[in-house]
């Protein structure tokens, strides 16, 4: 009896899905050739489940930068800004964050999950109280453990039950803050920021925004869902990744907030973990300084995505509930998913295979992520796959096929 | 995505809220006939329950429809459950106490 025996149902649970030949959460790539290409098991695959979506993880200036400043500073900074102090590239990089979304302050940690453990542990303590949305992703309910506020769930994308749980919570003393994210990254749907901005306003609340399937992702310039609500100035706190549109690893929160950077002594997620190396740094300014210079990227990213979604939907697959780069496809049992999942990648499509409890309401998906470097005849090759594939497990009863490419 | 279950009144904001009865002697029996309708409402069955009934074990609930059983309450009752307060409910005596609990506090 081992001491991870209490995880028991868990790997009962994985040992069923191993014992189909398959094992999704552990896909070993033989080698990554480009963003929408990599190898798995000797045969050549479409990357369509990275998340990378600006494609910029071989942009020639980047990995330029990245090597010069790895020469020139080291591979690491071997600890935290706290005891090692700050480098260039640290500073260099926020002010850059910070010009970019217009605010006054900005500060990176070393990943995105790290970033909203250490905004939404210091953001709220013990008497306030967070305002989840249901369908958040681990790092802000993680995050929320760690601060001691007391934390309500509200219905997904539901603002009137948001609206609801603040009115109860009238003459209570304590912070409010509303946490919502820019894209929900297993269906791919946006939160009506709209109107969450204007319940934080008639309930005097707080609002922060995860944007990190949203950075130059959505809005005219990039900078994700409250640019293209419009609802920039009701927005308190953006917090958002660069292993996404920027190709790297880190995440960062932006604010006009006074006394912001009290958090850098406060936030222990911040303080206890060593610092972004160097080489990261320079290829996510690198990166960023694309995003604003090549709008055409964006563009090319939402061609590409409506074009895998419509195209599924033409067939008959149940997709999440808008076009977006995330693209989630529902199936209806764990084993169709499973099979699904195989044929696609034996068909030369890499994809993402997300199950319960990992998904909104137990829901199993064939989750894709598509980018701005796919060519229009790797989408058309993915939707063809998923065509046979559908065609041969019985999903699809008439070939509509070719609507998609009429788009 | 997320289904809702009939016994709310979801209205809009405006809407009037929660068809909860004031408490009595039979409180507890009270909330116990509330909370069967409300668990029988989600898990589509009829359901038996008794102040030790374990809501996971017994009742057969994933993580999915505990959540749904909870916003259900939640509504009926016109309180929020905080999360760490769900975390330490296992029977339907620890329910009907943590609801018990958080009414008396918003009427306070």
């Amino acid at each position: 009896m081992s001491i991870l025996a209490k995880h028991g149902a868990y790997k009962q649970a994985y040992d069923v899905l191993r014992a189909s030949g398959v094992d999704p959460l552990n896909v070993r790539f033989d080698a990554v050739l480009s963003p929408t290409e990599g190898v798995i098991g000797g045969r050549k695959m479409i990357l369509l489940g990275t998340n990378n979506y600006l494609g910029l993880t071989f942009d020639p200036e980047c990995v330029e930068r990245a090597v010069e400043a790895t020469r020139g500073q080291g591979t690491g900074t071997t600890g935290s800004r706290v005891a090692n102090g700050t480098y260039g590239g640290h500073k260099e990089l926020e002010g850059a964050i910070a010009k970019f979304y217009g605010r006054k302050h900005a500060m990176v940690f070393s990943t995105g999950y790290q970033a909203n453990l250490g905004v939404l542990s210091t953001l709220v303590g013990r008497g306030d109280h967070l305002m989840l949305d249901a369908d958040s992703h681990a790092s802000i309910y993680d995050g929320s453990r760690l601060g001691y506020a007391e934390v309500i769930r509200f219905r997904h994308n539901n603002p009137d039950d948001l609206y609801k749980r603040l009115r109860r919570l009238e003459g209570v003393p304590g912070d409010r803050l509303i946490v919502v994210e820019g894209i929900y990254s297993m269906l791919g749907d946006t939160a009506p920021l709209r109107e969450i901005a204007q319940v934080k306003r008639e309930t005097g609340a707080y609002l922060l925004v995860d944007e990190a399937h949203s950075l130059g992702v959505l809005g005219e310039t990039g900078r994700g869902l409250a640019e293209a609500a419009g609802v920039e100035a009701d927005v308190d706190f953006i917090v958002g990744t660069f292993s996404k549109s920027l190709g790297s690893v880190g995440g960062f929160c932006v604010s006009d907030s006074d006394d912001f950077d009290i958090m850098r002594i406060i936030s222990r997620p911040y303080m206890f973990t060593a610092s972004l190396p160097p080489g990261v740094m320079a290829s996510t300014l690198g990166a960023l300084e694309q995003l604003q210079a090549q709008p055409h990227l964006r563009h090319d990213l939402m061609r590409n995505a409506c074009r895998l979604y419509d195209g599924l939907r033409s067939m008959g697959f149940e997709t999440g509930p808008e076009p977006n780069p995330i693209v989630a496809v529902a199936m209806p049992d764990q084993e169709t998913a499973v099979m699904f999942w195989k044929m696609l990648i034996e068909g030369g499509v890499y994809l993402n295979l997300a199950l319960p409890p990992a998904t909104p309401s137990n829901v199993r998906l064939l989750r894709s992520s598509v980018s701005a470097a796919h060519t229009t005849a790797q989408i058309d090759t993915a939707l063809d796959v998923f065509a046979e594939t559908g065609r041969s497990l019985g999903f699809l009863t008439s070939g509509r096929r070719r609507a998609a490419g009429a788009l | 995505m997320r289904q809702n279950t009939q016994l709310a009144v979801v209205g809009g904001r405006d809407a009037p809220e929660s068809g909860a009865p004031k408490r009595d002697a039979d409180a507890g029996q009270s909330m116990r006939n509330e909370i069967s309708t409300i668990f029988e409402e989600v898990l589509g069955r009829p359901v038996v329950i008794e102040d030790d009934t374990d809501i996971v074990e017994d009742l057969g609930m994933d993580s999915l429809g505990v959540m749904n059983f909870v916003m259900a309450i939640e509504d009926f009752y016109d309180i929020s459950i905080p999360l760490d307060r769900i975390a330490q409910i296992r029977t339907v005596a620890d329910l009907i106490h943590t609801v018990d609990d958080l009414r008396k506090g918003s009427a306070a």
